[in-house]
C-alpha cells in the first residue's frame, strides 16, 4: 500500500468513527450551515461535536500548517480527505470567512505573532469574522474607500462607514480596509483587524429584495484599535486586499454548485412536460457539469501553484452567471408554486428567495463587468484595459 | 487535473511539430487549392508516424505507444489549433479503439503504426448521428456476410484502406443489441464510394452497399455484439473531436485577440473598446471550461470510470457550443476582412461547423446528458 492509500484507509475509518450520522445528511438550507464563533447557537449536539472533532484534528483547514491549527496535509492528502468526506456525504464542519478569506491572507502577509494568535481560533471556529471592504460610493471601485484610520501614537483611531458587510451583526471580529493616507488612491490603504465589541462599532442589517438581511451597514465612531492589528505594512494593505479578493472570488464561484450533490438539475427537477424548458435544462446541465470540471481543475491548479492570478475572476464570473441561470430555470420549472412567498408548502418561499439571492452573486465581490475587465487586461493583455 | 511530465512532453511535441508542419498555409489551404482528393497530405501522416503519433493508442505489445485518452486529447487540441487535416482522429483514435484486443487489430495496427494505413468509421445513415437507429443490414451468406444499405458522413471514407462499418445483424432500428461491427477493406466488391467535399474542405464519403460480401473474420469482436466496441470507439471519438474543437476555438480566439490588439478604428485600437474586451474575456472563460470538461472526460476514460460516458457527452456538447461561439465572435470581430477567403479566420468557422456535427452535434449530446443524468 502506498502512503496515500494508507492515508485514505485511515481517513475513511476515522470519519466513519467520528462523523455523526446527522452530519451525513444533505443540508436543507443555508440555515443548516455551522458558522461557529462566540455567539453561535448550534442547531444540535451533532453539529457542535462535528466541529469540535474536526477542529481538533485540524481538518477544518486540512492544508494549513499544523503549527497554526491546520491539518498539515499535502495537496494530495487534502484531496483524499475531501473525497472521503464526499463519499459518506459528510457536511462541511464549518462555514467561515476566516477560513476562506482571512486565513490565506494571514498565512501570506501576517506576522508570526498574528498567525499564532488568529489562525488556530479560525481553524477551531471560535471566532466568527466579517469583511469590511465596500463603502457607500466605493463598491466595485474599492480603492475609492474613505474610512479614516489615524495614528494616535499608542493606538489607531477609526472613523467611517462600511456597507454590504456580510453577517456583521453576527460577527465577532472584522477584517477591514481603512485609509491611512490620502496621498494615493491605492497606496494609502491599510488592512486592519479588530473586535466588533470595541466601543464605537455599530451595525444595522439591510433588508434585501429576498426578504433576508445577510448584509449590514457598519459604522465606526472613534474606534480605538491596538497598533499590532495591522496586517502587512501600513499603506500597503491593497496587496493584502487583492490577494484576499482572489480567495473570495474563488469561494463565490463555487456557490450553489457542487454542494455535495452530484445530481443534474434535470434529475432534481423531475419530469418536465414542456419540451422547450426541458431542452433549456439539458443545455444548462451541460454547462454546469463542464463548469464543475473546471472548478476541480482550477483548485488543482491553485494547489500546484499553476493558476494565473487573474483566473479567480474568470471563475467568479462564470460560476455566478451559471448560478443565476440555475435559479431562473428552477423558477420556470416550479411555475406558480415557485411564486409563493411564505406558504408552508413552499418552505417559506425558498425558491423565490434563493432566486433573488443569486442576483447578488454577479455584483458582490466585484461585478461580472469588473471580472471581465480583469481577464481582458491581465490574461488577454488587451490595450488600455 | 494536473498533467504529468510525460503528458506535457507529448503535448509540447505535438504543439511544436504541428505549429511548424501542420499550419493552415502548408496543409489545409494548400490541399484545398490544389484540389487534393484526400483533403490531407500522406507525407504529414507519415511524419506523424515517425513521431509515434499514429500509434499513440496502439498497445505497446503491438508496436504502439500504448497511451490513453488524455494524451490523445492533448494531440487533438493542437490539431484543432492549426486546423491540420489528417486521418488522426478516425484512424489513430476511433478505429484503433474499436479494434483493440481483436484479430482485426493485429491485422491493421502495423500499417497504422507505420503511417501507411488510413481507417474510417461508417455509422451515420441520415443527416443526424443516431447510432441506435442503424438499419444497414448484414445477412449471413456462405461463411461470411452480405452487407446492404447506405452510410454517409464517412470521414476520409474515400481515402481509407479499411472502413469500420456498423451494421445490423439482428433486432430492429432503435435497439443497441443486434449490431455488428465489420472491418471492410476498400476493395470490397459491391461497395460504391462517392467522395464528397464538405464545407471545411475535408472529405467524407457516401457509401452504398449492394450485397457486399465480407468474410466471417471481418467481424470486430462478436456478432450482434458490435455496440460495445462501437460505444467505446464513439466515446473516445467524441472526446477527441471535443479536444479538436477546444483547440480550434483557442486558435480562433488567439487570431482574434491579436487582431484586436492591432486594428484601429475611430482613432483607437478596437481592443480598447470595453464591449469587445468583455466579449473576448467571456470567450476565454468558455474555452477554459470546455477544455477542463474535455480533459475530465479523457481522465475518466483513462481511469475506466463509469462516469466517462456522460462526461464525454458533456465535453462534446460544451466544446461544440464553445467552438461555435469562438468562430462567430472571431469572424464578427474581424469585420469585413473576416468574410474574405484570403484571411484564415473563416477556415475556423467552417471547421467548427463540421466538427460540431461529427459523431453527433451539441443538441444530440445534451439530450444524452439529460437521459443519462436522470
Amino acid at each position: 500500500m502506498t502512503d496515500l492509500e494508507s492515508f485514505r484507509a485511515e481517513t475513511r475509518s476515522w470519519l466513519e468513527a467520528n462523523c455523526p450520522a446527522e452530519m451525513r445528511t444533505p443540508m436543507r438550507s443555508e440555515d443548516d450551515a455551522c458558522w461557529g464563533g462566540r455567539n453561535f447557537q448550534f442547531q444540535s449536539e451533532a453539529q457542535e461535536q462535528w466541529l469540535r472533532v474536526m477542529g481538533e484534528k485540524g481538518w477544518t483547514v486540512p492544508d494549513w500548517p499544523a503549527a497554526y491549527g491546520g491539518g498539515g496535509l499535502s495537496p494530495a492528502e487534502t484531496k483524499v480527505l475531501r473525497e472521503e468526506m464526499k463519499a459518506i456525504g459528510a457536511r462541511n464542519p464549518l462555514s467561515s470567512f476566516g477560513i476562506s478569506m482571512l486565513g490565506p491572507a494571514l498565512l501570506k502577509y501576517g506576522t508570526e505573532e498574528q498567525k499564532t494568535r488568529f489562525l488556530p481560533e479560525i481553524a477551531r471556529g471560535e471566532i466568527r469574522w466579517c469583511q469590511g471592504y465596500s463603502e457607500p460610493g466605493a463598491g466595485s471601485d474599492l480603492a475609492g474607500l474613505q474610512t479614516r484610520c489615524e495614528d494616535k501614537g499608542d493606538h489607531w483611531l477609526v472613523n467611517g462607514q462600511k456597507v454590504w458587510t456580510s453577517y456583521a451583526d453576527k460577527a465577532d471580529w472584522i477584517f477591514c480596509l481603512v485609509r491611512t493616507s490620502t496621498e494615493s488612491k491605492h497606496g494609502g490603504i491599510s488592512f486592519l483587524l479588530f473586535d466588533m465589541e470595541s466601543e464605537g462599532v455599530s451595525t444595522k442589517p439591510i433588508l434585501l429584495i429576498s426578504g433576508y438581511s445577510p448584509f449590514c451597514e457598519t459604522f465606526f465612531d472613534d474606534v480605538k484599535v491596538p497598533k499590532d492589528q495591522i496586517v502587512g505594512e501600513v499603506n500597503k494593505g491593497w496587496d493584502v486586499a487583492k490577494y484576499l479578493l482572489g480567495h473570495e472570488r474563488e469561494m463565490i464561484s463555487g456557490m450553489g454548485l457542487g454542494s455535495g450533490s452530484s445530481r443534474t438539475l434535470a434529475a432534481s427537477l423531475g419530469e418536465i412536460d414542456d419540451p422547450v424548458l426541458a431542452a433549456e435544462v439539458a443545455l444548462f446541465d451541460v454547462d454546469a457539469i463542464a463548469f464543475a470540471a473546471m472548478s476541480e481543475h482550477f483548485i488543482d491548479q491553485l494547489k500546484a501553484g499553476e493558476a494565473h492570478p487573474a483566473m479567480p475572476s474568470m471563475m467568479k464570473y462564470a460560476g455566478t452567471e451559471l448560478n443565476k441561470k440555475r435559479h431562473e430555470l428552477i423558477m420556470a420549472a416550479g411555475g406558480s408554486d415557485a411564486l409563493e412567498w411564505d406558504s408552508e408548502r413552499s418552505r417559506g418561499g425558498k425558491a423565490p428567495r434563493e432566486w433573488l439571492r443569486t442576483k447578488a452573486n454577479s455584483i458582490e465581490g466585484g461585478t461580472s463587468e469588473v471580472q471581465l475587465g480583469i481577464v481582458a487586461k491581465h490574461i488577454l493583455r488587451l490595450p488600455g484595459a | 487535473m494536473i498533467l504529468t511530465d510525460d503528458q506535457r512532453q507529448i503535448a509540447d511535441m505535438a504543439k511544436s511539430f504541428l505549429a511548424e508542419e501542420g499550419t493552415i498555409a502548408k496543409q489545409l489551404r494548400h490541399w484545398r487549392d490544389i484540389g487534393c482528393k484526400d483533403g490531407f497530405g500522406h507525407d504529414l501522416w507519415k511524419q506523424m508516424a515517425e513521431l509515434g503519433l499514429t500509434g499513440l493508442a496502439v498497445p505497446e505489445a503491438e508496436g504502439g505507444l500504448g497511451l490513453g485518452a488524455t494524451e490523445a486529447a492533448l494531440v487533438m487540441e493542437e490539431v484543432g489549433r492549426n486546423l491540420t487535416p489528417s486521418p488522426f482522429l478516425t484512424t489513430a483514435l476511433v478505429a484503433v479503439e474499436a479494434m483493440k484486443g481483436t484479430e482485426q487489430g493485429k491485422h491493421w495496427f502495423p500499417g497504422i503504426v507505420a503511417g501507411e494505413t488510413v481507417a474510417a468509421i461508417a455509422v451515420d445513415e441520415g443527416p443526424h448521428h443516431r447510432p441506435r437507429q442503424i438499419a444497414l443490414r448484414a445477412e449471413r451468406s456462405g461463411n461470411g456476410f452480405a452487407l446492404s444499405g447506405t452510410k454517409q458522413f464517412v470521414v476520409h471514407g474515400a481515402s481509407a484502406d479499411v472502413i469500420l462499418v456498423a451494421a445490423r445483424t439482428s433486432g430492429s432500428a432503435g435497439e443497441s443489441d443486434g449490431l455488428t461491427l465489420f472491418a471492410v477493406p476498400r476493395e470490397a466488391a459491391g461497395m460504391t464510394v462517392e467522395n464528397v467535399a464538405l464545407t471545411d474542405s475535408s472529405k467524407a464519403a457516401r457509401l452504398t452497399f449492394d450485397k457486399v460480401a465480407v468474410d466471417a473474420d471481418a467481424v470486430i469482436g462478436e456478432v450482434d455484439g458490435g455496440w460495445e466496441p462501437l460505444r467505446r470507439a464513439m466515446r473516445l471519438g467524441r472526446t477527441g473531436a471535443a479536444a479538436e474543437m477546444v483547440g480550434a476555438a483557442g486558435g480562433a480566439m488567439t487570431m482574434t485577440v491579436d487582431y484586436l490588439r492591432q486594428r484601429k478604428q475611430f482613432g483607437k485600437l478596437i481592443g480598447e473598446f470595453q464591449v469587445l474586451q468583455h466579449r473576448a474575456a467571456h470567450l476565454f472563460g468558455e474555452i477554459e471550461i470546455a477544455r477542463a470538461a474535455t480533459l475530465k472526460a479523457a481522465e475518466l476514460l483513462d481511469k475506466g470510470d463509469d462516469k466517462a460516458g456522460i462526461m464525454s457527452h458533456v465535453a462534446k456538447a460544451k466544446a461544440g457550443r464553445v467552438a461555435t461561439l469562438a468562430v462567430q465572435e472571431g469572424v464578427q470581430m474581424h469585420g469585413g476582412i473576416g468574410m474574405t477567403d484570403e484571411h484564415d479566420i473563416g477556415f475556423y468557422m467552417k471547421r467548427a461547423k463540421v466538427l460540431d456535427s461529427l459523431f453527433g452535434d451539441s443538441s444530440y449530446h445534451a439530450r444524452m446528458v439529460q437521459v443519462m443524468g436522470a
